[in-house]
Parts: C-alpha cells; sequence; structure tokens
C-alpha cells in the first residue's frame, strides 16, 4: 500500500490507500464520530455521524476512501451541528429510556450525546410502538433500543454463512429480525458477541446485566473518542 | 407434502435454484399462494439454502409483496397528488362503499383488498388504479361501484376492461385502456425510425465510436441526474470484467412521469435496439429491462418485442451476421420508488431488498452481481438510436449548451391537455403552460416531488439540466390548490418510499412531516417555519442517496417560493406556540373511564 | 436588594431529582443565601404567592393536573427549567407511550391481581389521563434542560450559580449523564 498525504480541516495527514477517510483520520489521532461503524466489518454508511465534507461535498468518511491530495473538512461548525442533528434523530427516532437500559454507561448512542452535550433533541419525540422478543433462548430483542446501525446483520453469520439477522419492512418501519431456527442455536459466544457488537441496548444476552457499577462504565469518565484523540 | 411445499420447490426450481432470482421466486409463488407467509417464506429459504430473514427481507420490503392475503381481486388505488385532484377522494369512498371494507384491508371474506399505491405512471388519466395488474384509468365513483359489482360477481378482471386506449394499448398482448396521449413529437423520440437500422449503423463502426457519437451529441441521462451518458459508457467499457451488463431503468416512479410508459407502449423496439447499441459499446452481451410492477401489464408485450427481434437478428447470437451477441430480459419489479436509484436497481435485479449502494464503487465498475454495469434511462438508449442515426453533431443543435437533444415532458395536473410532450430543453415554463394550457396555473412542480416547485415569477426560467432539471414530470397546479395538501401528499410519499437504510431520510423526513402539519394545524410559530427550514438543510445534507438528499424539497422549495403561505399560518409575534391540545389529550381517558372531560383552558 | 424567587415542582417524576437537588449537601446553606423559595415541596408553600424568577419542572405531564401546574408555572416564572429525563422527554412514565390507553387502565385497575373494586376512577375532583405522557416543552415553552434520571446534584447547583450569578456555564463531562 503506497503513502499518501491529505489534510483534515488544515491538519497534514498521512494514510495508506485502500484505507477510508475514518481509518486514516484514526491513525492520525483524529476521531471522527461513527456509530454503525466497526472495526473489520464491511461499511454500512447507514447512521451519517461520520459524514464530512470534501470539495464542498458531504460524504460519509466510514464509505470514503482517502485519495491524494484529499482536503478533508471535519470539526466545522456545520458538520458538528448536522452530526448532532443525526444523534437527536436517534433519540427521538426510538424510545431511548436510559435509566432503564442495561447498556447505560456503555452504550455508543448515549456516548455521542455526551460527547455532543444534547441537553434536549430539537426535535420533537415520535414515540413508536416497536415490539421486543424475549422469546430466544439466549438473546432479547429489544427494538424499542435499536439504532438500525446494522452491526449484527453484518456480523452475525453461522458456519455455513447464514445470516441470523437481517432488516424486514422498509423506511421508519424497518426493524431487526432474525431466522428463528437459527437464532435459537446461537451459543453462549455468539449471544455475548452479539451483545456485544450493538453499539445500543437492542441485543442483549439473557441473564446478565448491570454488571459494571455506575462510574466504572466505559463512558463515564471520557467521552467517546477521547482514546483515539489521546493516541 | 403439502401444497404450498409443493409450488415453492416447482417455483425454485424453475429459476435454477437462484437466490438472485429471489424477486421472480416470491412474484410467482405469490401468485399461485395470494401471498408469501412466514410459513412459505421458510419454504422458500430452506429450499434456497439461505436465511429466512434473507427472504422476509425482501417480501416486507415491496409494495406489492404481502405476507397476508389482500384478497382475491386486489386493487392498488393511485394516492398521488395528481390523482387527489382529480377526484380520488370520492373514488376511494365508493370503492370503500361497495366493497365493504376500508382502505389498507380486505373484505371479511378473503375477496376484496383495498390499498393504496404511490404513483402508478398514469398521472395524464387519473384517477387510476391497478386491479390484478390491469390497469382502470378515468375513474369515478360510479366506475368504481361497477368494478365491485363486476368483482362480486366472479368477474375475471380483463374482461371488465370495456374500452381500450389508442395505438398498441389496443393490441392483443395489452388490451387496456390506458391512453398514450402524445401530445407533441419532436424530432428524437417520436419521428419516424426504421427499426434495426441504428444498430446496423452501429455495429459497422467500433465500440469507441459509438461512445466517441455519444460524447459529440453532448447525450445526458434522462432520468433526471443528468450523467453524461457517453462519459457512463466509457467508464463501463475501460472497467475490467469478465462480463459487463447493460440495464435499462424502467422502473419511472417519480410521481408525475409516465413518459417511458409511452415508449414501452409504443417504442419498445427502439428502446431494446438502444441496448443493444450501448451492450456493443460497452463490451456486453447481456441486458436487463427493469420494468416497475406496475407495468406489468405490458410485459406480455414487451416479451413478444423481443422475441419478434430475436426472429430478425436484432437479438440473440451473432446480430446482423457482425460477430454481436446480445440479449435483453425483463426483471419485474415489485412496488419501491427507490429502486429508481441506479444501485437500489441493481440490489433489486440481484434478488434483495432495493436498498441504494455505498459508492465507491460505481456500478460502471462493480455493478450487476459484481460485474461493470451500465445503468440508463429508457429514454436515453431511445437517444442513443436517434444520434446512430443522424449523428452527434445534429443532436448537439437542438437544446442548449449544456442540455442537447429533446426532452420528454409527463405534463399533467391542472392544464387542459395533460400527456407526453416532446420538446427542445430550453423550453420555458411559461412557454410549456401556454403548450399545455395551463396558463392560468398557481404553480408549476418540476421534476416531480424531489424537484422544485416554483411560482409565477419563475415562468421565465428555463427547463434544463443547468436551470430547472427535470426527469420529466411536470405536474400544474391551478390557483384553486391548496399548495400544503400536494406539499404534504408528497411527505407522504417520501416517509413511505423511503428505504430505512439510512438515519437522515428514515427519521427525517418523519420529523419533517410532523413539523409540516403542525404549521399546517395552525399552531405554530415564525421560529417553527425556520427550524423546519433548517431541517431540511439537514436532511439533504446527511442522506445517503438521491431519495434522501430530495425529499425535503416539497417543504424546502415552497418556504423558498411561498414563504407567504407559510407566514399566513403562523403566529408572528410569539417564538413559542404548542400545538398541544389538553381537550383532545383527555377525550379518551375519560370515554373509557366514562366521565365528561372537564378542561378550563388557561 | 431582595433574593431571586426559586419555585420548584414534581409533575409525573419520582422527587428524584429533588432528592437530587437535596444531594448538593452542604451548598444547600448556600443556596438558601443566594435564593428565596416560593411555591415548593422544598417548603411547602402550596401555592404562588408572587413572581418567581426560576422555576424548576421535575416530570412530564401525564394527566390534567400536571398541564395545569405546568402551564401555572410558566405564568409565574421568568425562567422555566426541565429538570430530569422525565420532564425532559417523558422518562419511564412514558414508556406507556406505546400502549394504548385503554389497556393501561384495564391493567391496572381492572386485571391487575391486587385490584378488587374492578372499577376505572371515574371522580370528577380526579385528573384527567392523558393520551400519552409529554414531555414538558412540548406544553410550554422551558427554557432550559437539565438531563439525567436524577440529573446529578452537581450539574443542578452549577446552572443555577450560573443563571444566578451571569457566570459562564463550563461542565465537566462527568455531570452530564441521562441515566
Amino acid at each position: 500500500m503506497s503513502t499518501i498525504q491529505f489534510t483534515i480541516d488544515g491538519k497534514p495527514c498521512t494514510g495508506k490507500s485502500g484505507q477510508t477517510i475514518v481509518e486514516a483520520a484514526k491513525d492520525n489521532g483524529i476521531y471522527i464520530p461513527t456509530l454503525c461503524h466497526f472495526e473489520g466489518l464491511k461499511p454500512a454508511g447507514s447512521c451519517r455521524i461520520c459524514t464530512v465534507k470534501v470539495g464542498g461535498r458531504f460524504m460519509a468518511a466510514c464509505t470514503t476512501p482517502v485519495t491524494e491530495g484529499m482536503v478533508i473538512e471535519n470539526k466545522t461548525s456545520e458538520l458538528e451541528d448536522y452530526r448532532k442533528a443525526i444523534i437527536e434523530m436517534l433519540f427521538v427516532e426510538g424510545n431511548h429510556m436510559c435509566p432503564t437500559c442495561e447498556k447505560s454507561g456503555n452504550c455508543e448512542l448515549q456516548a455521542l450525546g455526551y460527547r455532543y452535550m444534547m441537553f434536549v433533541p430539537r426535535f420533537p419525540y415520535l414515540f413508536p410502538k416497536r415490539e421486543l422478543d424475549a422469546s430466544l433462548p439466549k438473546i432479547i430483542i429489544e427494538r424499542n433500543r435499536c439504532v438500525q446501525c446494522l452491526r449484527c446483520v453484518r456480523s452475525m453469520t453461522t458456519s455455513d454463512g447464514k445470516k441470523i439477522f437481517g432488516m424486514v419492512n422498509r423506511g421508519g418501519h424497518i426493524h431487526i429480525n432474525v431466522d428463528r431456527e437459527l437464532a435459537k442455536n446461537m451459543s453462549d459466544e455468539q449471544a455475548q458477541k452479539a451483545m456485544d457488537l450493538c453499539p445500543v441496548g437492542s441485543i442483549l444476552k439473557k441473564e446478565v446485566g448491570f454488571v459494571v457499577p455506575i462510574g466504572k462504565r466505559k463512558y463515564d469518565a471520557m467521552p467517546i473518542g477521547s482514546e483515539i484523540e489521546k493516541a | 407434502m403439502g401444497r404450498e411445499d409443493t409450488i415453492v420447490k416447482q417455483v425454485v426450481s424453475k429459476y435454477n435454484n437462484d437466490k438472485t432470482r429471489l424477486m421472480d421466486i416470491i412474484t410467482d409463488v405469490q401468485n399461485e399462494l395470494g401471498c408469501v407467509s412466514d410459513e412459505t417464506i421458510r419454504h422458500i429459504a430452506s429450499q434456497l439454502q439461505i436465511s429466512s430473514v434473507d427472504v422476509e427481507g425482501v417480501v416486507t420490503f415491496y409494495h406489492f409483496f404481502s405476507k397476508t392475503p389482500r384478497g382475491k381481486y386486489t386493487v392498488y388505488l393511485n394516492s398521488s397528488a395528481v390523482a387527489v385532484m382529480k377526484g380520488r377522494t370520492a373514488v376511494a369512498k365508493a370503492f370503500e362503499e361497495a366493497a365493504g371494507c376500508k382502505f389498507g384491508s380486505t373484505t371479511p371474506d378473503g375477496a376484496i383488498g383495498l390499498y393504496n399505491t404511490s404513483c402508478i405512471g398514469m398521472n395524464d388519466q387519473e384517477p387510476a388504479a391497478i386491479i390484478n395488474g390491469v390497469v382502470f384509468t378515468n375513474l369515478t365513483p360510479q366506475k368504481a361501484k361497477e368494478l365491485v359489482a363486476g368483482m362480486k360477481a366472479g368477474k375475471h378482471v380483463q374482461e371488465m376492461v370495456t374500452e381500450f386506449g389508442d395505438g398498441a394499448n389496443q393490441s392483443e398482448l395489452i388490451r387496456s385502456m390506458v391512453k398514450n396521449n402524445i401530445m407533441r413529437k419532436g424530432s428524437v423520440i417520436f419521428a419516424p425510425y426504421e427499426l434495426g437500422s441504428a444498430l446496423a449503423a452501429a455495429l459497422s463502426r467500433k465500440p469507441d465510436d459509438v461512445i466517441e457519437e455519444m460524447k459529440i451529441a453532448n447525450l445526458r441521462g434522462r432520468g433526471g441526474a443528468g450523467f453524461p451518458t457517453g462519459m457512463k459508457w466509457d467508464f463501463c467499457r475501460k472497467s475490467e470484467g469478465t462480463k459487463k451488463y447493460v440495464i435499462c431503468n424502467a422502473d419511472e416512479g417519480e410521481p408525475g412521469t409516465f413518459k417511458d410508459r409511452v415508449i414501452l407502449t409504443e417504442l419498445p423496439s427502439m428502446l431494446f435496439e438502444g441496448m443493444a447499441i450501448g451492450g456493443y459499446a460497452v463490451g456486453a452481451n447481456e441486458g436487463i429491462i427493469y420494468l416497475r410492477a406496475e407495468y406489468l401489464y405490458l410485459k406480455k408485450y414487451l416479451e413478444k418485442v423481443l422475441s419478434d427481434m430475436r426472429a430478425k437478428n436484432l437479438l440473440g447470437k451473432n446480430i446482423l451476421g457482425k460477430g454481436f451477441d446480445f440479449d435483453i430480459r425483463i426483471q419485474m419489479g415489485a412496488g419501491a420508488y427507490v429502486c429508481g436509484e441506479e444501485s437500489a436497481l441493481i440490489e433489486s435485479a440481484e434478488g434483495k431488498r432495493g436498498e441504494p449502494r455505498n459508492r465507491p464503487p460505481f456500478p460502471v465498475q462493480k455493478g450487476y452481481l459484481g460485474y461493470p454495469t451500465t445503468v440508463n434511462n429508457v429514454e436515453t438508449f431511445c437517444c442513443a438510436v436517434r444520434i446512430m442515426l443522424e449523428g452527434g453533431e445534429w443532436f448537439k443543435k437542438m437544446g442548449t449548451a449544456q442540455s442537447a437533444g429533446t426532452k420528454l415532458l409527463s405534463v399533467s395536473g391542472d392544464c387542459e391537455k395533460p400527456g407526453v410532450y416532446e420538446v427542445e430543453f430550453g423550453i420555458t415554463v411559461q412557454t410549456l403552460l401556454e403548450m399545455v394550457g395551463g396558463r392560468t396555473a398557481k404553480a408549476v412542480q418540476i421534476g416531480g416531488p424531489s424537484g422544485n416547485c416554483i411560482g409565477k415569477k419563475d415562468f421565465g426560467r428555463r427547463i434544463c439540466y443547468d436551470d430547472l432539471a427535470t426527469g420529466g414530470s411536470i405536474i400544474v397546479i391551478g390557483q384553486q390548490r391548496d399548495l400544503f395538501e400536494i406539499v404534504h401528499n408528497f411527505m407522504d410519499f417520501f416517509v413511505e418510499e423511503s428505504c430505512g437504510w439510512c438515519v437522515p431520510c428514515r427519521a427525517g423526513n418523519v420529523i419533517l412531516k410532523e413539523r409540516l402539519e403542525k404549521i399546517m394545524s395552525g399552531k405554530a410559530s415564525l421560529k417553527d417555519i425556520d427550524e423546519l427550514e433548517s431541517w431540511c438543510k439537514i436532511v439533504k445534507a446527511m442522506s445517503r442517496c438521491g431519495l434522501g438528499q430530495t425529499s425535503p424539497n416539497p417543504i424546502y422549495t415552497t418556504i423558498q417560493n411561498f414563504r407567504d403561505i407559510y407566514e399566513a399560518k403562523v403566529a408572528k409575534d410569539v417564538d413559542y406556540v404548542t400545538s398541544f391540545d389538553l381537550l383532545a389529550a383527555v377525550q379518551e381517558s375519560c370515554k373509557i373511564a366514562g366521565r365528561i372531560p372537564n378542561v378550563e383552558e388557561h | 436588594m431582595s433574593k431571586p424567587v426559586v419555585a420548584t415542582a414534581s409533575l409525573a417524576g419520582c422527587f428524584g431529582c429533588h432528592m437530587s437537588l437535596l444531594d448538593i449537601d452542604e451548598r444547600i446553606l448556600k443556596l438558601i443565601e443566594l435564593v428565596e423559595f416560593n411555591k415548593s415541596p422544598i417548603d411547602d408553600i402550596k401555592t404562588f404567592t408572587k413572581q418567581c424568577d426560576i422555576g424548576l419542572i421535575e416530570g412530564g405531564c401525564c394527566n390534567s393536573e400536571n398541564v395545569e401546574n405546568l402551564r401555572l408555572f410558566r405564568k409565574h416564572c421568568k425562567v422555566l427549567i426541565a429538570v430530569g429525563e422525565c420532564a425532559i422527554m417523558g422518562g419511564l412514565p412514558a414508556m406507556r407511550n406505546g400502549i394504548p390507553v385503554k389497556e393501561c387502565l384495564e391493567e391496572a385497575y381492572l386485571n391487575c391481581p391486587t385490584v378488587d373494586d374492578n372499577i376505572i376512577p371515574n371522580d370528577d375532583e380526579l385528573p384527567m389521563i392523558l393520551d400519552r405522557v409529554y414531555p414538558c416543552h412540548e406544553i410550554v415553552k422551558i427554557d432550559y434542560f437539565l438531563p439525567g434520571c436524577p440529573p446529578r446534584a452537581d450539574l443542578i447547583w452549577e446552572a443555577l450559580v450560573a443563571l444566578l450569578t451571569g457566570k459562564e456555564l463550563n461542565l465537566p463531562y462527568e455531570v452530564v449523564k441521562f441515566d
């Protein structure tokens, strides 16, 4: 892979060809907020929080490869406001009752809310009716909290390559579902993996929860992204 | 083994257990069983050796697939804005009263289902409905009652078509009451042409020369986005791939457009010839026409045209003895506006949910089944035919510097002569309005809901890529109309048609519609208008594909061009107005508890 | 110069936010020096006796009484602050928002195993239940929002001090939380 030069908000950076903007930024100690992105999975580009501006055009940094001489705008007030708007849309689009959630403190959506100092979403709460499915042996699917990031869809497959999770319906009615037979056979390890991959509290492994006390959780003390910025 | 299982096995083996043909498999199974239940989904999945949630995902994505039965007769009544203008509400009521069920449901005996659907490409003859694949136009409440009576009498749907449209609509394989309404013929599409002549001309030249001719012509995509066709073909030709594909986008779903319907009816061989020329240019031997489900009534006819062309050696092996092989198959859609987006269309043609892809890679690099693919509009292929015959220089003389040639416009709404007009690019809206008998218009929707709603002060502007771009949809809005109702109808459309993949489009359009409704209710302030406008910008900027990037336009362009109507709705002296209504909010609980609401508003 | 006047209320809340206000510990003494309380459960003043500078609202609106109370606060307070998740977005009571009112009432008053009266309360003195739980800012204008369940005592303190002294509000990361 050849080395390439580009800038983010004027700062000269180097990257490798084939890297996405998100990956290359990270290597340069620059955090571009992401939610649907998960290292090692094929980018979905669904949450759009990582949107940056290149040549006056908005594009998702998780799906766009970095190229030689690219001039990337990342932390402009416009982009930061639009990203915050996306976070706010997610909060009003689902039913995010943080105080009741097993993932609270470790939730990436919540952490983004903290990072962007969301005190109240600018949008009206939609209070959608969503179904919770606790009928599977190993996991609970709590759709009220789902952000449609597709991490579970992209990663959770059986040994012969069949998808365990998938999206059904479309538009505002879209939600995750499972192949019930395949989901029934999930191992403890798979259930744990699914829960860990889920950025919010939408996939929960049964019989565990609230393991880490308040104050010790992932995002209690330090903002999401600070690990990249400090490095 | 049950009947269901047997049918699934038959259908799946008919498509060689090929999961990329899932659209066709589901269509055929649904035709046999009436719906695709969870049980059926499991059968299909197990036959194809894929996850059932993959199949369920596809079944639930498309409007015309259903997990539950939708009646022996299924009425899909167009709910587009122009349908409403032309009396849809009364027709819907008549259907409901006669059938005995509400829209969105099926009669208890399972005989008749009534469902709304997005624009079906009949805006020049609305209200219109599709019943079991057969199109009924110019409906009236009386006709609706007669149709229901026919259904109750067990008539075959085709029998209920008693009059036929003009041209090929009367042909044995179409037998439809749809009218062409070709109101103006230009020199590119609707001029006389001799079948096969353009293909012969193309095959006598090098593929690069064919592409060069398109570049000289400055031919740009007729779907609306206007990407240069020569460049697209060039990219596709130069992309590495053991195979290449040509796909015709015949999924015109933008409310108000119907010009491709007319080409498909009257000039299908010209279109197929254009696809073959495209195939020759890019180095493809296979073509697919992705036909929107609403145009199912044309399928048999198109199949016949294809087989006639094969018989004349204009398709198939060694075309015209020039050593070029090319054939075309028809891929039916199943009701999803977003599939008009080229990468979503490819996904759908591969038997998946019609969700747009992330780019790069572009379809010309990795398209259908991963092979380099050029996707072009129906009208674009026809233009290519004419360019092969008359030359790029000839073509370029028409239109404007940036927008060469002619454009088919589908004109509907409040005008005397709705229909298809072939005009040179650069025509002003005013001239067009005079041509169509709509000079008293209050507003004109250029390019459908995703385009621009303009008022009188902009009627001097030109229809072309660099001013008012359009894929062809022109909706004339008369003085008597409430623009809010039209804008609201358009937002309903986008909320319904968003694929749901990305957040800004999925959630944003719902939010925009909610705030629009607040303003429409009059319980709003100037701040609500400003917020709504700024939210439109967010959805446009952050959305992944063209749908979300343009879906706020009904609101955004009317705030810009008709701000006075918004301001007339809101309070101007306060910065906060609630839409909360205490009396309405306690109504239900009081009724349940058996008490009279006692509300003193402060 | 007279001290700024503060009023507080708990609508559809659990009083947890009020507890968190008390959680400012010894700073409460300083607060008493800074402000005077009017209508509030803290001093048990039941009705407004004067116009107030700051109103702190805990809880969202689930019934007609909440709505009346909230409107009263808006009328009497120059600045109105939504304190805590319930006030901001309905909070836990809003978990009923996806369930039809009829189902909620029947579950609570008819089908619940500990109920034997089998009547949905209908006395005219009782507040009327709303169709769903509303965040406060959907009903009246809210000037500031303090998230948390409950908001951290430090957040309430810092926000009040900033508001009372005109000092810039500079919040450490740890104090803005949604749980």
